[in-house]
């Protein structure tokens, strides 16, 4: 390009203010959209902290509930309950959904009309509502053709059906997020589609897994709507022993005592809720010290 | 044609200038392949009537090639013209490419590549790929290397040897003997390009396809990918694709010219137009589109 071609320097120079007004009112709004989400996380935090820091002691954890001696009292039973049916979740819902999207997205011929229908239908099923997958569970698993009883195993499925269309999804986005590269790579050197799967691309997608699969597990461990209806025993005082005990959960636990009239069952509600907090942190925070573990780059 | 690369040698001027004389003239450099070509290539592969659609696009269409073994050979012509995907029927990458459909006959040693009887696995561990882009996996160096012989079953005495010998084979075994275990990640593209390359003769095959293998390497890097290949050719079979003319003219015995053409239903189609030793393609072509497409006036 010639010297002669060349705009003249104050061509670039401005002459309105596009920064203009809408600018601001647009990015002012958007702050006040932020501020009015951290302002109520806040408020909620606050509430429960001030309320709950106070029985936020070793008996929280060491001590199981009792209707007589609130102030002493823990919930113990449905900590253990939680992390049992935490367990048997992750243990039902992980392979199934990573298989499955294993299938659906290494395998299965998306030009196939039932494959796309299946793969809408999960979608759907990520936004059906968790008390239907409780109504489910109690037809089929509690009573019906199983008939197990409301045990922990019961509540195990259901959480399990509750969090297994989040998992495909999460799991096929991370096994698409692998280069297409690698997979080329691998089966041109012989591999077969089945070794390329295991040793190239699952590896590969175990952050994004992991990450996803931590997420839709801290959404179960927090639920309590599906638990209620598939029998997750209001009063229970001992700790699971197996997956056919009886149980109840935290946020179970937690529906149980907020309605209570003594003002000892609501501050042990609100410890209760502290601890459900701090277990969902933690899974957090290792799905995030998992990310950046095996973040890689291609 | 759009994705020529910056040229390591001076580009003659011939080349590209509009209205160019006919006389063709393309500096060969020190890297070229000074063995002669037998004069009949010995068909380790053959290519009859490939005719190779995705769903009903016809992408290329009655190509007749025959392979020499422990030669270069080249596939050149413009973007569209099917070069690739002639390349990709020959180790059957091109079954993962849904609604791909091969016709025709691919032979290796005479047998059938298609034929329902043939292990696909064996196809292409005996016929390797290196790929436009370095994809090395994400593991460390010796990984990469060893992961063909251990998929493939190869149970060999000592798979330390092996790693050494095919990174060895790909001139990079100086550059990387100290990081063994360190993720392949680190090193630079053109080295990445020669562990793929090392990952590929790591199972010894016969025939070693290359996509395109410098398109994303420097001129350094691709100088030494050419250095290795005019090497590896006096053991292996290299077929090339190449937008680089220089590139096909500095390292193949033979060239192959494939252009598309439309048919009466402005379905383009990419044709095999010439097939001949590299010196006759570059001195003196017989078809008139080969000559345009050399002398930079077409493609």
């Amino acid at each position: 390009m010639t010297t002669a071609t060349l705009p003249r320097a104050n061509m670039l120079t401005r002459t309105r203010n596009r920064d203009g007004i809408t600018s601001a009112v647009f990015a002012a709004v958007l702050w006040l959209c932020l501020a009015l989400i951290c302002v109520f996380l806040f408020f909620i935090l606050a509430v429960i902290v001030q309320k709950g820091l106070a029985r936020l002691d070793a008996n929280l954890v060491t001590r199981q509930p009792s209707k007589i001696r609130p102030e002493t009292a823990g919930v113990q039973s449905a900590l253990f309950g939680t992390l049992w049916v935490g367990g048997i979740t992750a243990l039902i819902a992980l392979p199934l959904g990573v298989a499955a999207a294993v299938y659906l997205e290494e395998y299965a011929n998306p030009a196939k009309w039932w494959n796309r229908a299946i793969e809408l239908n999960i979608q759907n099923l990520a936004a059906v509502p968790a008390v239907i997958y409780g109504i489910l569970t109690l037809g089929f698993v509690v009573r019906g053709p199983v008939s197990i009883g409301a045990v922990v195993m019961a509540g195990g499925i259901a959480l399990a059906l509750l969090i297994l269309p989040v998992i495909i999804i999460t799991t096929r986005e991370a096994l698409r997020s692998v280069p297409r590269e690698i997979r080329d790579g691998s089966l041109a050197l012989g591999a077969t589609m089945w070794q390329t799967t295991w040793r190239q691309v699952l590896p590969a997608a175990v952050p994004g897994i992991a990450t996803g699969t931590i997420l839709a597990m801290s959404r179960a461990i927090g639920e309590a709507a599906p638990l209620i209806l598939v029998g997750a025993t209001t009063f229970v005082t001992f700790n699971p022993d197996g997956v056919l005990s009886k149980y109840t959960t935290l946020p179970v636990q937690i529906y149980n005592l907020v309605p209570q009239d003594r003002d000892a069952f609501r501050d042990l509600a609100y410890a209760a809720i502290l601890l459900l907090i701090v277990v969902l942190l933690a899974m957090n925070a290792v799905a995030i010290w998992l990310r950046n573990r095996y973040q890689r780059r291609w | 044609m759009t994705n020529v690369e910056p040229d390591l040698d001076t580009v003659p001027e011939t080349v590209g200038a509009p209205g160019a004389p006919h006389e063709i003239h393309v500096e060969l450099g020190d890297r070229t392949n000074h063995r002669a070509p037998s004069a009949e290539p010995d068909g380790v592969i053959e290519l009859r009537d490939l005719e190779v659609f995705y769903d009903k696009f016809r992408a290329v269409s009655g190509v007749n090639l025959v392979f020499g073994s422990k030669e270069i050979t080249a596939l050149i012509g413009p973007s569209g013209c099917g070069k690739s995907t002639v390349l990709r029927c020959l180790n059957r990458m091109n079954d993962l490419v849904p609604g791909a459909h091969v016709m025709g006959d691919v032979r290796f040693h005479g047998v059938d590549m298609y034929d329902a009887s043939v292990d696909v696995i064996e196809v292409r561990r005996r016929i390797g790929m290196v790929f436009q882009k370095p994809n090395p996996f994400p593991k460390s160096i010796y990984d990469n290397v060893a992961y063909g012989p251990r998929v493939t079953g190869m149970k060999p005495k000592n798979m330390d040897d092996v790693v050494e010998q095919a990174l060895h084979g790909a001139a990079l075994w100086d550059e990387v003997k100290d990081k063994l275990k360190q993720s392949a990640y680190g090193l630079s593209g053109g080295q990445q390009q020669r562990l793929c390359i090392a990952r590929t003769i790591a199972t010894s095959p016969e025939v070693i396809l290359m996509d395109e293998p410098c398109s994303a390497l420097d001129p350094i890097a691709t100088a030494k990918i050419e250095d290795l290949m005019v090497d590896l050719a006096k053991t292996y079979t290299i077929i090339i694709v190449t937008h680089n003319m220089q590139q096909a003219a500095r390292v193949s015995y033979r060239t192959a010219f494939f252009t598309a053409a439309a048919d009466e239903h402005g379905q383009r189609t990419g044709r095999l137009v010439e097939f001949d030793s590299t010196s006759k393609i570059f001195g003196n072509p017989s078809d008139k589109r080969t000559e345009a497409y050399i002398t930079g006036r077409f493609g």
